[in-house]
């Protein structure tokens, strides 16, 4: 589903010199998949997850969605291929302004949807994350958790094949983090959709990842398999993460 | 001042109604008018400002300064030199240089770029997450400005009019010594050259009544539209 072919990123540092933030990677993720990035911070896993939608533009490399190299396409071309991959933010990211329904419509507002399939998509889609009754509560009327349900919701709205998720569950406390990740798990499996999800815990890969690559200073140490509920770690900085989990 | 006085100034006040209700409508046409030019042009160009900055959509560094330098010129000139200067636009654009019309000109000028200073300041309160969303979900420029930026700074941009109306209602009262008319210049003409003190402290006091009015109005309306 996703295919990343030797792609760098680098950024230009305050000083003039460069930070290479993602170095000539390549990976390769399945449809239907849960994929984690798994690193320190500055290890370039949440760039990584960027680079799949082209939120940053590789300088060189390749990004293959569905089948579609992304950074061949025209702006115009890249604004349709975004539909089809919803993004979950740390911070949620959510519109103030509007309502919990206004938000999870606001990229069928943008895909041209027509208002009764708005209106009727909104419904499945708060639904899926148990906010129905919330539909006319506005962000900050909501808690944390149910601010990222509502991330979720609206990540899903638009049909997306895939899910980018950015450290979606690092801004809550341990008891809404799974409720986060089996909403997340049960939208995998019920949809197919393919998600990828940048954590720095061990804990997060472990309870929804099929895989994950660990990254550190911008390149991919190793791809893990997690088996069951364990990790099957072989680098030395990889078992003590899952040591320290 | 005993009450005699006070009444024979009442009586003054009274006599004078359609002169006041004249001046109040001097005022309100100035107003209007600047205000409106304020909106339909200082908001384009505020929201411009805003998107050719470094690390946002459209950021452009020599666009960006340019504007931003002529924004500060024709914000550094002292209004009433501003009024001065602009008598040979005023006369082509209107065919006069006295009047309320004639005033309007100057101020729209002045209104413009204040306006889209303040467009400016309250669009960069937006966090760049929430634009960044947006974009993550294929949103074009223009449906970023309509439903993220202008949407989210709504509350902000309603207190942002609220400030240069107060701001350009005395502006028109500078406006007035010129030959432009309305309450301020009811005050100067009456108070100031006639020495009638009455009428003055009763316009000032007209003045402080609409100014209050207007904060009162603004603010509500932008607590009523802030979800945040």
């Amino acid at each position: 589903m996703i295919h990343l072919h030797a792609v760098n990123k680098r950024f230009r540092r305050p000083d003039g010199g460069w930070f290479n933030a993602v170095e000539d990677i390549s990976l390769s993720i399945a449809r239907g998949e849960v994929f984690g990035l798994i690193g320190f911070s500055g290890a370039g896993k949440s760039t990584l997850l960027r680079l799949i939608n082209l939120l940053e533009r590789p300088e060189s490399g390749a990004v293959l969605v569905d089948q579609q190299d992304l950074t061949a396409l025209s702006a115009s071309e890249l604004r349709r291929a975004r539909q089809n991959i919803g993004m979950v933010f740390q911070q949620f990211n959510l519109l103030a302004n509007r309502t919990v329904a206004q938000n999870v419509a606001f990229p069928l507002e943008i895909a041209g949807w027509d208002r009764d399939k708005i209106a009727a998509r909104v419904r499945e889609c708060l639904e899926v994350v148990s906010l129905s009754d919330r539909a006319e509560h506005f962000p900050a009327q909501l808690s944390g958790g149910q601010k990222q349900r509502v991330g979720i919701a609206r990540a899903l709205a638009s049909h997306p094949k895939v899910i980018l998720a950015d450290e979606p569950t690092s801004a809550l406390d341990p008891k809404t983090t799974q409720s986060i990740l089996d909403c997340l798990q049960q939208i995998n499996q019920r949809f197919g959709v393919t998600v990828v999800i940048v954590t720095h815990e061990m804990g997060v890969v472990r309870s929804i990842c099929q895989r994950a690559a660990l990254l550190d200073h911008g390149r991919i140490v190793e791809v893990m398999d997690v088996v069951n509920g364990t990790v099957d770690a072989r680098s030395d900085l990889a078992r003590s993460l899952v040591e320290a989990a | 001042m005993d009450l005699a006085t006070l009444v024979a100034s009442w009586q003054d006040l009274i006599m004078m109604w359609p002169e006041i209700e004249q001046a109040l409508l001097e005022t309100g046409l100035m107003l209007t008018v600047g205000l409106s030019a304020a909106v339909l042009l200082g908001g384009p160009l505020g929201i411009v400002l805003y998107l050719t900055q470094p690390g946002q959509m459209f950021s452009h560094r020599w666009l960006n300064g340019v504007l931003s330098w002529l924004v500060n010129l024709v914000r550094s000139f002292p209004f009433i030199i501003l009024m001065v200067s602009l008598v040979p636009l005023t006369r082509f654009m209107v065919g006069s240089t006295i009047g309320p019309v004639a005033a309007a000109v100057p101020l729209s000028f002045a209104a413009i770029p204040y306006f889209a200073r303040l467009v400016e300041q309250t669009l960069r309160e937006i966090p760049r997450g929430v634009i960044e969303a947006a974009e993550s979900m294929g949103a074009s420029p223009w449906q970023i400005i309509r439903k993220v930026l202008l949407n989210e700074a709504r509350s902000g941009l309603i207190s942002s009019l609220t400030i240069l109306t107060i701001s350009f209602l005395s502006y028109t009262a500078v406006a007035g010594v010129v030959g432009g008319g309305g309450i301020g210049d009811l005050a100067i003409r009456y108070g100031y050259y006639r020495f009638q003190t009455d009428v003055m402290v009763a316009m000032v006091l007209l003045l402080v009544v609409i100014v209050q009015i207007i904060q009162f109005v603004g603010n509500r309306l932008a607590s009523r539209l802030d979800k945040r």
